[in-house]
């Protein structure tokens, strides 16, 4: 074997992250593949993280790393909620985020991007990249996969847009980092939020659009290793 | 005061003399001894009404198999059980030390434990150490919320599973998983589909070898079937044993006792202080 299959490497998400703001609300987007070096470790992850009724994150990066601050993030606010008796918001949430990220920047390697709704300021979403700073933007994106989707962004976001424009939006980006990024793959996931509450939605593989020279799904693997690629490795004794 | 740097012995502190000793014999290209890894397959399922856990039962130390019947599924609750796959020495010993955090836990609150109890304890513990306590684990059990699969990296990170795979055969297990396993399967065919992959990793990775260990948990009972497949019998050896035709000659028999030179005194006075 050529490639190296290092099973101690740290797990990482090389990620499409994508979380974007429309008129009544955010919507959050996700890939769901999680990676030791070049095995797949996980092929339906969830990336999109719980943090109180209102807020959710998307974790990019050491996943070990992201787990760990979105928990203790989760624990405070929830406290937090308590002593407050009502929801925290979302600046509070990401600050948190901020808080963790910034203070232990030599120790973690994750990129967040923390969105939600709440009564004061609305839709709102937050990114948090790996030196620790924290910026309000109407649109963020993050992970190994945005790097196809800022040109793609700069066009196709507008203002005010409605809720199923920005989760189509979300939709298409995120299959369109799959179709083009390695280290992303499987299937979308979102997550929407606003004064309604929060819906989940999921898109398998094969129901996301294709984009130029993808082929049509098969029903099964078997089906497409008919005719054998190159000729294998020769195999030593 | 002409003198006044005396050498003087090192009152405390560290001395880093063997670090030097072992970096000078490491340019040389001497390997230092290593952990014992224990290449592995370890896989687990969900099935209709529980967790099935399996395990092949080989350890390795570089090439050389150390342990070919050893024990891989470890104990962790009544209702929990835990697959260890990289450092054999840290899967023990992690899994020893959650399970004892889990019983005080349960002695404290007078409920049976969680799997997400067993998940948590053990992923802080192995983020703590970053990695370099080397244990990957597959966590199954059956709480009062139902079954529940998990697999924990040496980095501490997780993963919620319907079917997982570790160790340096979890590719060749996984491909009998991801190709076969399908919602709501029956006990013996959880076992039977557990029992294939782990099969496919003693086959097809040299890191994994021997025999195919399986814990069945299901909601208010526990079955470990050690040793469950045996692929790999010894066909070297005579079932009926070796007997030798024509036994050695006894030329002489005769003891000789040796001389006592130091006469023992038994309960003698006790010494002074």
């Amino acid at each position: 074997m050529e490639k190296n299959l290092d099973f101690n490497a740290p797990h990482s998400m090389g990620t499409t992250i994508i979380g974007v703001t429309y008129n009544g609300g955010v919507v959050l987007g996700a890939d769901s593949r999680t990676s030791t070096g070049i095995y797949v470790a996980n092929r339906a992850s969830d990336k999109i993280t719980q943090l109180t009724d209102n807020v959710y994150v998307c974790r990019s990066g050491s996943a070990a790393d992201s787990q760990i601050v979105s928990d203790y993030v989760r624990y405070f606010l929830h406290q937090h909620t308590i002593q407050l008796g009502q929801p925290a918001t979302v600046k509070v949430a990401a600050n948190l985020v901020r808080l963790l990220a910034y203070n232990n920047k030599n120790m973690l390697q994750t990129g967040l991007i923390v969105g939600g709704w709440d009564k004061y300021d609305g839709g709102k979403i937050y990114g948090i990249p790996l030196g620790g700073t924290l910026i309000e933007q109407p649109f963020a994106i993050g992970g190994s996969g945005s790097s196809y989707l800022y040109g793609f962004f700069d066009q196709a976001w507008r203002e005010g847009m409605t809720k199923d424009e920005a989760e189509q939006l979300v939709v298409k980006a995120v299959s369109l980092a799959i179709a083009r990024d390695g280290a992303s793959g499987g299937v979308v996931r979102t997550v929407i939020i606003n004064s309604e509450g929060v819906t989940r939605n999921f898109y398998p593989g094969d129901k996301l659009p294709l984009w130029h020279e993808e082929l049509e799904p098969q029903n099964s693997l078997l089906d497409i290793w008919g005719t054998p690629a190159a000729s294998p490795e020769p195999m030593r004794e | 005061m002409t003198k006044s740097t005396i050498e003087l012995p090192p009152k405390g502190g560290f001395s880093f003399d063997l670090c030097k000793r072992n970096e000078m014999l490491f340019k040389k290209g001497v390997q230092p001894p290593s952990f014992r890894k224990t290449g592995t397959t370890i896989v687990g399922l969900i099935f209709q009404e529980g967790v099935v856990l399996g395990a092949d039962t080989r350890a390795t130390e570089g090439p050389i198999v150390a342990d070919k019947n050893c024990e891989k599924i470890h104990y962790m609750a009544p209702n929990i059980y835990c697959c260890g796959a990289g450092t054999a020495a840290d899967t023990e010993a992690v899994t020893d030390m959650v399970s004892s955090q889990l019983k005080l836990h349960r002695y404290h609150t007078g409920r049976e434990s969680r799997v997400v109890t067993a998940l948590t304890l053990l992923k802080s513990h192995l983020f703590n150490y970053q990695g370099y306590v080397s244990a990957a684990l597959v966590l199954g059990g059956v709480d009062v919320t139902g079954p529940h699969l998990h697999t924990i990296y040496p980095h501490g990170s997780t993963d919620t599973l319907p079917f997982a795979t570790m160790g340096s055969g979890s590719l060749a297990a996984m491909s009998v998983f991801e190709s076969k396993y399908r919602e709501g399967l029956t006990r013996e065919e959880g076992i039977n589909l557990v029992c294939e992959a782990i099969s496919s990793g003693i086959f097809n990775d040299l890191g994994s070898g021997s025999n195919v260990d399986v814990c069945v948990i299901t909601k208010g009972n526990v079955e470990y079937l050690r040793n469950h497949v045996l692929p790999n019998p010894r066909t070297y050896t005579s079932a009926k044993g070796y007997s030798f035709p024509k036994p050695t000659e006894v030329l002489m028999t005769k003891v000789i006792k040796l001389k006592e030179k130091v006469e023992v005194i038994e309960g003698g006075d006790a010494m002074e202080e």
